[in-house]
């Protein structure tokens, strides 16, 4: 019996004693305290480790000019394990024990969902990398990755104007984003005058890797003599079945075009150079791509091989958002010269700062950046070769197709609002509904 | 960053004067363009929209310059094949060749050499697919009849994707003249598609698609379908135009639905809807206040509606229209659908046409279906056949079994990093993978199942364990990355039936492998001293020992033969598939519920059960194309009730065999 | 209740004073309630290891004692977490939608819709489904706490054990239902927010507290509710219910042909626990924030039955000591506040390893200690097993009841 009042004991304390170490030194230290809230174990470490690392090398960077006003970075790192609860809990743990100043982290919609009523409980700073699926504004997130407007929709436009499909098929891992994001550009495409009939939609599991009755399918779309195109916000891994089917019945670019958005330079290593070649021409939608041609992105990409020691390491999007997120939040800091959450919070939008493809990234009232919209087709190396940008598109909260969402607005500067009904003049609610 | 910075510069600056061409009349058609001054003046004054061109604006351009005589048809090859560049300092466009660093420079109108220019004075242009296909279709004429005969079957394939009526007339001329008859058999057939699209008399479509009788191609289908599309719409007095079918309010279409055409044309007001009356009612509240009732009442819809009519007798509303009078317009019109075609004569024989295939169609597609079906079993059977030695026959709960397939492919990942040979590498990865796992599984069986016979349900655990420190193992060594796992070059591409039947030859090998593995199984079980021994061993173990066989040797070598052929399907899955730690995660309870599903201890059960589980899957996904999780729950949903009926599987084992 | 219950029992007791004894010293270590030692995200983690334990509880009552290895009471644990979790985003919705309604009164429909647009808006629905119809309602939403999961458990359990699916092949057929509820309820169509879940549990409706306060409310919950399920479960396996599950474990032919209703037996047990899960995951997700299909996963119940062999089968503190091991050392190690282990050539960074430590004890605590962690317990209470010659007691030769381990 002792035994165990023994673990029980030592395993409650283990944690409290570093915590309390934590709490009481945290206002005087001379540190900023980083806090990195990515899975490194799970089915998400293998994007989300990525990102960790980015975090860290930028850190490292930083502290090598000297810091922040004279203190050094330091990161706190946790491992919120893929697991979505977990996220919540090592939030709390981050802003309440640690006292981290601020917190870059998520990956997936779920964990943002599961962190956002810790960071508005707690008035948390979260930093958010990943191209989402919009219809969310909250005061403590930066949404750095792409709203719907700034990838799917100029996706979409380019298949419309550049390769004239007329019959979409969205085919999708079964999770929020795609979901939402295939509602929206189906509310789009009906709005451009494509009938229901030509838009097929299909959802797959996670991890799905037997492909061929749908790509079939896809192939049988074209039966009515329009040309079709895939949409594809197919996830991870499944991807790499994906292609191959693809690649193996023998549809080319010229055929049936794919353009991709969670297929980046990291989801192609997973494919050798044989389906590459049968691949070339396929397109992706982002707002960096690790072929841009700047001095900008040459300096980054030097830095991360620098950093992991490893020159094959690809970049990609969510690693610039990262990037911009972090050095717009380390202007905010050096301007206010505090770190306070509030401060910042207000500080944050109108900063501006030089993105990784030749163009400017400015923080938006509605927590959201300007991004230019890049469309790459897929080269035999693995890399995309750019076809396509856009000058920056201001992110939008929320889309204007959809019709419960075209009514509101979100600007925290204006209206203190992140939900504001722009037809009752209300904000329908300050916190979020998660 | 510079350079881009300029690009910018000089495409704003010179987006003006582009502008201003956008701005003559763009006919498109060659005739009325103006007599073109040859190709070089057309470049020059074109030079911007050719480097960076837009499917919307490049058609009149493509078209000028494919009317413009010689050089036309080098130039418009070399700008689809992304081998034209511009010259930064004077906008001077080239045909270009890497030569190392530099670029050979050659001119676009005469193909005489230019020189040479290092690459950072020489922009590529890149035109998108869009482009590419405009300019396939503009050099169809030309190359119709060239010589090289892939030169031709680049400008039929582009007559494929983007057909106009203007290919019809080269089309024609060209075939009396094609040597080659595979190619001649393709442009008849094009021919008579394209008839089909525009020919001038409705006599010649109607031949044309009669030519094809039941054909099932997809081209064909391509081509009929649109001429039979058809248009939704409410007509104030009878149905005009080619009509489809005449559509009766409340039995064809529903009243909403036909009031909803009448409101699209303009021949009935939209109806006002709830939430609208409730913005009108909220914007006419008068002292607490609407239409005479209290504003507390207005969250009774009853109490809305009465509020409206006072507040439109008031005038102050629009009026409301009432369900009676809303049917009342419905009725007073008539709705039809009506073909785009306006020929019903070919409208008809189209429609003919496609019911003649329609049937042929389903049948194709039910053979395409029963080969994914097929396909997914074998890939199934391939997982679990090494669990029907391990589980089946000597009904050890080896969680761990997925892993064994993930270490298979990453044996094959692994090989391929230093063979490059495709082929040979295949042909290496495989007996190492069997031979990595079977080492793996003699040592898993040697420390840890030995000692847990007696316990089966807590294999299930110790197997669990190494089943998650394995996987945890592989993400240390190879990351969390998928890893690439190359199949050799003959085993890229499908079989190709026709257009709706078709397999890929990966799934084809997949299959054999299965089959193989099967004989395999049976000659090493009902065949060789092994066999037997196992046989004896997992009846009766202590009857078996004193038959001289010793059943510690028996178990593990049979142990780690299971584990060896999961290896090797690991290899399999991994070409056709993904190679990540977590891979075997995703066959390890579909292959436990194949050997249940199949009978546990019989080989052909889980042959069965694969065959069972691999059909049912594909039939549910046909049944619903749009969820394919749906289809995963549906099957193991009855994997579940099916259980209930059959406990002991398909094929149960009878008598002493059975073992209890 | 027969007297003499708990002096047959004295584990119970020792186990309600270490339990109010911990109960009490976090709470006074709290934010809430004293200096704030113990920080509210270690109080949740507590509360919601609890919550674990009595899951624990269950499966070791159905494994541990009836010999039934059930790999989908996590399903169990997450549809009592899906009940009540509807009920609370409901009505936190409806507050909002009607704090933000403005003057203009809504309709019933009205305020129906808006919340479905709210709450569905991010898997891009705005249709409340018809499983929503009482969502509105906490007492019926309670009541599906325990009926919806003991309704699937009665009909799982009746089919299963009518057709006499035993051992493996059961084991089989439970992580087959868990893993097809859980691919159910990843669909958009089941109306349950697909991936996404429900989220934001934590702050209840109608409850004005902050965090640090309700999370020592709910720790005091799951820890009123583990006590009255280890009470609960102790005066179950101690009568002759005890005997004759634990017959059925041992020997369910045997027990058969003695007379009795194994499958009524069995029947009972398979519902019993799951209603327990049932409520353990209730209490639960308030305490995460947020469910998702992914927790029914079958590796979670797979995860269950290994906590339950940690800890030591076939003894209910057997289970609880598992699962609170488990579970904290689990959070523990994946904060990253577990020290890098410098080994000179290589450094083992316990993120990375974790896992594999964690699978590997498995392996050695079934190889070496099929009584677990309890084991310890024997050893310091001097209890003993009998040293019976000849055949095993029985399958499980670590499920011993503690009556029986004494010599």
């Amino acid at each position: 019996m002792i035994t165990r009042r023994n673990l029980m004991i030592s395993a409650a304390f283990a944690g409290t004693v570093t915590m309390t170490g934590g709490v009481a030194f945290a206002q005087e230290d001379d540190k900023i305290k980083v806090g990195v809230l990515h899975s490194l174990s799970g089915t998400m470490a293998i994007s989300e480790t990525t990102l960790k690392d980015t975090v860290l090398m930028l850190i490292e960077e930083q502290n090598k000019k000297g810091g922040i006003n004279g203190k050094m970075l330091e990161a706190v790192v946790v491992d919120p394990a893929s697991d979505w609860p977990l996220f919540a809990e090592k939030a709390r743990e981050l802003i309440s024990v640690d006292k981290v100043d601020v917190i870059f982290g998520c990956w997936t919609s779920v964990s943002r969902k599961s962190v956002l009523p810790v960071l508005e409980e707690l008035n948390g700073l979260l930093f958010y990398p990943v191209q989402y699926e919009g219809e969310e504004s909250s005061r403590n997130v930066f949404y750095t990755g792409a709203a719907p407007n700034q990838q799917a929709i100029p996706a979409v436009d380019y298949f419309l104007n550049e390769l004239g499909v007329e019959k979409f098929a969205l085919l999708g891992t079964d999770y929020v984003y795609p979901r939402t994001t295939n509602n929206i550009l189906e509310a789009y495409l009906k709005d451009k005058g494509i009938a229901k009939e030509d838009i097929f939609v299909n959802y797959t599991p996670f991890g799905q890797s037997d492909w061929s009755k749908i790509v079939s399918d896809v192939k049988a779309l074209g039966a009515d003599g329009k040309k079709v195109g895939v949409i594809s916000t197919i996830n991870g891994d499944a991807n790499i079945g994906f292609y191959k089917e693809l690649a193996a019945s023998g549809i080319t670019a010229d055929d049936i075009p794919v353009v991709a958005f969670s297929v980046g330079e990291e989801e192609l290593s997973g494919l050798g150079q044989a389906d590459l070649k049968n691949l070339v021409g396929q397109l992706a939608a982002w707002n960096y791509f690790e072929s841009a041609d700047t001095p900008e992105n040459a300096e980054f990409i030097k830095t991360w091989h620098a950093y992991t020691g490893d020159d094959s390491r690809v970049t990609n999007d969510p690693m610039e958002a990262t990037y911009i997120g972090f050095n717009m939040w380390v202007n905010a800091v050096k301007e206010k010269g505090t770190t306070d959450i509030d401060t910042i919070i207000a500080a944050m939008p109108g900063q501006e700062f030089p993105n990784l493809t030749g163009t400017t990234a400015k923080m938006l009232p509605n927590h959201h950046l300007t991004k230019p919209v890049l469309i790459g087709e897929i080269q035999e190396d693995g890399q995309f070769d750019i076809i396509s940008q856009t000058d920056p598109v201001p992110g939008d909260a929320w889309t204007d197709y959809l019709p419960e969402s075209a009514v509101l607005k979100s600007d925290w500067p204006g209206l203190d609002c992140g939900m504001y009904n722009t037809q009752t003049k209300t904000c329908v609610q300050k916190k979020s509904n998660y | 960053m510079h350079k881009l910075f300029i690009w910018l510069a000089i495409a704003v600056m010179l987006a003006c004067p582009v502008r201003a061409q956008d701005t003559s009349p763009q006919s498109g058609s060659v005739t009325s363009a103006p007599a073109p001054t040859g190709l070089g003046a057309i470049l020059a004054d074109n030079a911007q929209k050719i480097a960076r061109p837009s499917r919307m604006t490049i058609g009149p351009v493509i078209d000028e310059i494919a009317a413009s005589g010689p050089g036309a048809s080098r130039f418009l090859q070399a700008w689809a094949d992304k081998r034209v560049g511009l010259r930064e300092s004077d906008d001077a466009v080239f045909i270009i060749k890497r030569v190392g660093q530099d670029y050979a420079l050659s001119d676009p109108v005469t193909g005489e050499d230019a020189g040479t220019a290092p690459r950072s004075e020489i922009k590529e242009v890149k035109p998108n697919s869009g482009v590419r296909a405009l300019i396939g279709a503009a050099l169809v004429k030309f190359l119709l009849s060239d010589p090289d005969p892939s030169k031709r079957r680049e400008a039929l394939q582009a007559i494929e994707r983007d057909g106009e009526a203007s290919h019809l007339a080269p089309l024609r001329a060209s075939i009396p003249d094609e040597t080659d008859p595979k190619i001649k058999a393709e442009k008849q057939r094009l021919e008579r598609l394209l008839t089909i699209r525009f020919g001038k008399e409705s006599a010649e479509r109607i031949a044309a698609i009669e030519s094809f009788g039941s054909d099932t191609g997809l081209d064909l289908r391509g081509t009929l379908n649109p001429l039979v599309a058809t248009r939704r719409s409410a007509f104030a007095g009878a149905p005009e135009g080619n009509v489809a079918d005449e559509l009766k309010p409340g039995r064809d279409i529903s009243d909403a639905e036909a009031y909803a055409l009448l409101v699209e044309a303009k021949m009935a007001p939209a109806r006002i809807s709830a939430s609208e009356v409730q913005r009108a009612l909220a914007a006419h509240v008068v002292n607490g206040q609407v239409g005479g009732l209290p504003l507390s009442e207005m969250s009774d819809p009853k109490a809305r509606e009465q509020a409206y009519a006072a507040l439109a007798k008031a005038g102050e509303v629009p009026q409301r229209l009432t369900d009676a009078e809303a049917q009342k317009l419905v009725e007073a019109h008539s709705y039809a659908d009506i073909y785009a075609e306006p020929d019903p004569d070919v409208t008809a024989a189209a429609e003919a046409g496609l019911t003649r295939v329609s049937r042929q169609v389903s049948l194709m597609q039910g053979a395409d279906l029963g080969l994914d079906a097929l396909s997914l079993a074998s890939i199934y059977f391939l997982a679990a056949i090494g669990l029907a030695i391990t589980f089946g026959v000597m009904r050890v709960i080896n969680m761990a079994h997925g892993e064994f397939i993930t270490m298979g492919a990453y044996t094959g990942y692994v090989v391929q990093l230093f063979v490059p040979d495709k082929t040979l590498s295949v042909l290496v990865a495989l007996p190492l993978a069997f031979a990595i796992t079977f080492g793996a599984g003699v040592a898993m069986e040697r420390l840890v199942i030995r000692y847990l016979y007696k316990r089966p349900l807590e294999t299930l655990l110790a197997s669990f364990g190494i089943s998650i420190a394995l996987q945890q193992l592989f993400k240390n060594i190879f990351g969390t990355q998928a890893r690439p796992l190359t199949s050799p070059p003959w085993l890229e591409g499908a079989l190709q039936f026709n257009d709706i039947v078709s397999i890929s030859y990966i799934r084809i090998a997949i299959f054999v492998l299965a089959l193989v593995f099967l004989a395999l199984y049976l000659w090493v079980m009902r065949r060789t001293r092994l066999g037997l021994e196992v046989r004896a061993v997992t009846q009766n173990p202590s009857m078996a020992a004193s038959m001289g066989i010793n059943p510690d040797r028996i178990n593990m070598l049979a142990f780690g033969f299971g584990s060896g052929i999961a290896g090797i399907a690991g290899v399999a899955i991994g070409l056709f598939a993904k190679v990540t730690s977590e891979m075997g995660q995703d066959y390890i309870v579909q292959s436990f519920m194949t050997v249940v599903v199949g009978g546990v201890g019989s080989i052909f059960g889980t042959l069965a059960g694969a065959t069972l589980i691999g059909g049912l899957q594909k039939s549910i996904e046909w049944l619903n194309p749009s969820n394919t999780l749906a289809a995963q729950t549906y099957m193991i949903l009855f994997i579940i009730i099916f259980i209930q009926f059959r406990p002991r599987g398909i094929i149960a084992l009878k008598g002493r065999a059975a073992g209890d | 209740m027969k007297p003499g219950f708990l002096s047959k029992n004295p584990s119970v007791l020792w186990f309600l004073a270490i339990l109010a004894c911990f109960t009490l010293v976090i709470t006074l270590l709290s934010h809430a309630y004293g200096p704030g030692v113990i920080s509210t995200s270690m109080v949740k983690t507590l509360g919601k290891t609890l919550c674990l334990c009595l899951i624990a509880i269950a499966m070791d009552l159905v494994w541990g004692y009836t010999g039934i290895l059930s790999l989908g009471h996590f399903a169990f644990f997450g549809l009592g977490g899906y009940m009540i979790g509807m009920w609370l985003m409901y009505e936190r919705t409806r507050d909002i939608v009607l704090a933000s309604a403005g003057d203009f009164p809504m309709t019933q429909q009205e305020v129906r819709d808006a919340i479905g647009t709210q709450i569905f808006g991010v898997v891009g629905g705005s249709d409340l489904p018809a499983i929503w119809t009482f969502a509105g309602s906490l007492p019926m939403q309670l009541l599906f706490v325990v009926l919806v999961p003991g309704l699937l458990a009665l009909i799982f359990g009746w089919l299963a054990f009518r057709s006499r699916v035993t051992g493996v092949y059961l084991s089989i057929l439970t992580q087959a239902m868990t893993l097809a509820l859980s691919l159910y309820l990843f669909q958009n169509e089941s109306g349950l927010r697909g991936n996404n879940g429900l989220s934001g549990l934590q702050n209840i409706p109608g409850l004005a507290a902050d965090q640090d306060h309700s999370s020592v409310w709910f720790l005091w919950a799951s820890a009123f509710a583990l006590a009255l399920g280890y009470v609960l479960s102790a005066a179950i396996v101690s009568g002759k219910f005890g005997s004759v599950i634990r017959g059925i474990r041992d020997d369910e032919a045997r027990v058969r042909f003695l007379g009795y209703p194994v499958e009524g037996y069995k029947l009972f047990v398979f519902t019993l626990t799951a209603v327990i899960a049932a409520i353990a995951g209730a209490l639960y997700y308030p305490q995460a924030g947020i469910i998702n299909p992914g927790e029914m996963a079958p590796i979670a119940s797979i995860y269950l039955a290994v906590w339950v062999a940690i800890g030591g089968r076939g003894r209910l503190y057997g289970a609880v000591m598992g699962a609170f091991f488990v579970s904290i050392v689990s959070s523990w190690f994946t904060g990253g506040r577990v020290p890098d282990l410098p080994l000179g050539f290589y450094t083992v960074k316990w993120v990375d390893w974790w896992q594999v430590l964690l699978g590997l004890s498995f392996v050695l605590v079934t190889l070496l200690a099929p009584k677990g962690l309890s084991g310890l317990v024997d050893l310091l209470a001097h209890i003993r097993s009998p040293r019976r010659g000849g055949t095993p007691m029985g399958p499980d030769q670590g499920s011993l009841q503690q009556e029986e381990a004494r010599e």
